[in-house]
């Protein structure tokens, strides 16, 4: 396998609804991105575009209607499509796509436009529980998160108070997000007195729904030294998926993420990751999230996440800073370009270019993951300098 | 790069301007229909459970539980065709306690739906509703029992356990 590295990224700023249409947002990302390493779209070999299920938009084949955004015609093209796993499965797609050899230089272009669907775009997930077993039930999309979160607080004997400091973390974060939607400054008071929407699960421990699409250029070795003094390498991808049958195992630990961060990590040749990752961007799309999460990517022990947190270490100033960015929670969650938002978070981090957000020490190696599918999909990207 | 970005591209809209139409917008609304076959494994299922019986299979090699009902193990990839009747009791393995429903859209009363472990299975839930108890009262490890719909309102379907109550 050849090595490959991320040269550039490009993002639009998150929102509940954009003027811009999807291929206008993907159009505004993939340029930006391709400006940062001053390429253009004649040095593209071929395009890989995540964006999330066609049920947002209602078109069919939404990637294909997207991809002039994505400068993917007459270039050899494909969707990556694993729920809110794709954003970070895009970029493994890039990864092989390069590794292999078959192409120099490959544009990843990550796109979601939810607010199209009304009343809320939750609707659009009707269709994604087993419609003989679960659907007749009027199930709710929420409902999974709240037994999720149920189950982990009570197999470990975690409290609200604790999870919502991550939702407190995030957005904090997120005010030094030029891109972020839902920047603030809470308290642990607020969560718990915010709307229960499914207990445990309250508002303000549920990333928003957002419009906005993410980008970003993989290169081979030979083009990365060309055109950059600062490349990041692709060190390690992962993926794995686990049952559909929710209750066929235990929700309280997240096994497909350990067996897609094991994957990457072996790959990055990393043996003990909670000392050697200097960043972490878990998928928070919920706040007990980074925990569950953060075990699965084994930075702890199970139900050790919380105590890290409680005492500082996962804080941007900490000893490994989890969700920098703001996190889904804090600069939005469209879907599909989330885990491609967290993606481009570590390339900033590790070149140094993450502003006001940038962590202290000059980290050398990051971890992004995302979640999705039908709740059972764990991605994984580890990038080093 | 990223710091050096003075304008960030994309332009929020607020709910005002689409109620006062200050952008333009077309609308549709789909009207489709589906008829989905149950097929062999889960057929059997609602069969039973219009009978008032809950059944599963259990395969030959690694002697596990498939609930629902399944025809094959897709862990040993093989048949399987041993069919076994479960209790209508079980232990609560997780639950909510939800006002939202299918579209976010808000419930006065809150539903409680729960993943139920279902006795003879050995662990292997399904998800249900719990009822006939204070939302605030449930926790994990309660045992309950199915509270079936009356014989003749039954259709072979998930819903002909109205719910399952605290034993």
């Amino acid at each position: 396998m050849r090595k490959v590295a991320v040269v550039g990224a490009g993002m639009t700023k998150f929102m509940r609804r954009a003027q811009e249409t999807g291929k206008e947002l993907a159009w505004q990302a993939a340029g930006m991105a391709l400006d940062s390493c001053e390429l253009t779209l004649k040095d593209v070999d071929c395009v890989v575009m995540g964006t999330a299920p066609d049920a947002f938009d209602m078109i069919h084949m939404k990637a294909e209607y997207l991809s002039d955004g994505a400068g993917a015609w007459r270039k050899p093209y494909m969707r990556g499509f694993l729920g809110g796993g794709t954003g970070v499965f895009v970029a493994n797609q890039a990864w092989y796509h390069v590794a292999s050899g078959l192409f120099d230089v490959c544009l990843v272009v990550a796109e979601e436009k939810m607010s199209s669907c009304l009343p809320h775009p939750q609707g659009a997930f009707v269709t994604c529980w087993d419609q003989f077993t679960e659907s007749p039930l009027g199930t709710s999309l929420l409902w999974f998160f709240a037994w999720e979160m149920n189950r982990y607080m009570t197999a470990h004997g975690i409290t609200e108070r604790e999870i919502a400091q991550v939702s407190v973390k995030n957005k904090k974060n997120a005010l030094d997000h030029p891109c972020a939607q839902l920047p603030a400054e809470i308290t642990v008071d607020d969560v718990m007195n915010s709307e229960v929407m499914a207990w445990p699960v309250k508002r303000l421990d549920v990333s928003p729904t957002s419009d906005g699409a993410v980008a970003l250029v993989f290169a081979s070795e030979e083009v990365a030294k060309r055109i950059t003094d600062k490349p990041v390498w692709v060190e390690g991808v992962g993926w794995c998926l686990d049952t559909m049958y929710i209750g066929q195992r235990d929700l309280y630990y997240p096994k497909y993420v350990e067996y897609a961060a094991r994957m990457a990590y072996d790959m990055a040749g990393i043996k003990d990751p909670r000392a050697e990752i200097d960043i972490a961007e878990p998928y928070d799309p919920f706040s007990y999230k980074e925990l569950h999460h953060a075990e699965g990517l084994l930075l702890c022990d199970k139900g050790e996440a919380v105590k890290l947190l409680v005492n500082g270490e996962t804080q941007r100033t900490g000893r490994q800073p989890w969700c920098p960015s703001g996190g889904a929670l804090g600069v939005g969650n469209a879907i599909a370009a989330t885990g491609t938002m967290k993606v481009a978070e570590i390339f900033w981090q590790l070149r140094g270019e993450a502003g006001k957000r940038q962590v202290p020490g000059k980290p050398r190696k990051g971890v992004a993951q995302a979640w999705g599918d039908e709740m059972q999909v764990g991605t994984v990207i580890v990038l080093g300098v | 790069m990223s710091e050096k970005v003075k304008v960030w591209p994309g332009t929020p809209l607020g709910e005002k301007d689409i109620k006062e139409k200050r952008i333009l917008v077309t609308e549709w609304q789909p009207n489709l229909k589906y008829a989905w076959d149950t097929g062999i494994g889960y057929g059997k299922y609602f069969a039973e459970l219009k009978k008032g019986r809950i059944v599963g299979t259990r395969c030959a090699k690694c002697r596990r539980v498939l609930l629902p009902a399944r025809v094959f193990c897709e862990w040993c990839f093989r048949t399987v065709d041993e069919w076994v009747y479960l209790e209508d009791t079980g232990t609560v393995n997780t639950f909510s306690v939800a006002y939202t429903g299918t579209a976010a859209e808000r419930l006065k009363e809150p539903r409680i739906p729960a993943l139920i472990e279902i006795d003879g299975s050995h662990g292997v839930a399904i998800m249900h509703l719990i009822s006939e108890i204070d939302p605030w009262k449930v926790k994990i490890g309660m045992r309950v029992r199915a509270v079936w719909k009356p014989e003749p309102e039954r259709e072979g379907a998930i819903t002909d356990i109205a719910y399952w109550k605290p034993i």
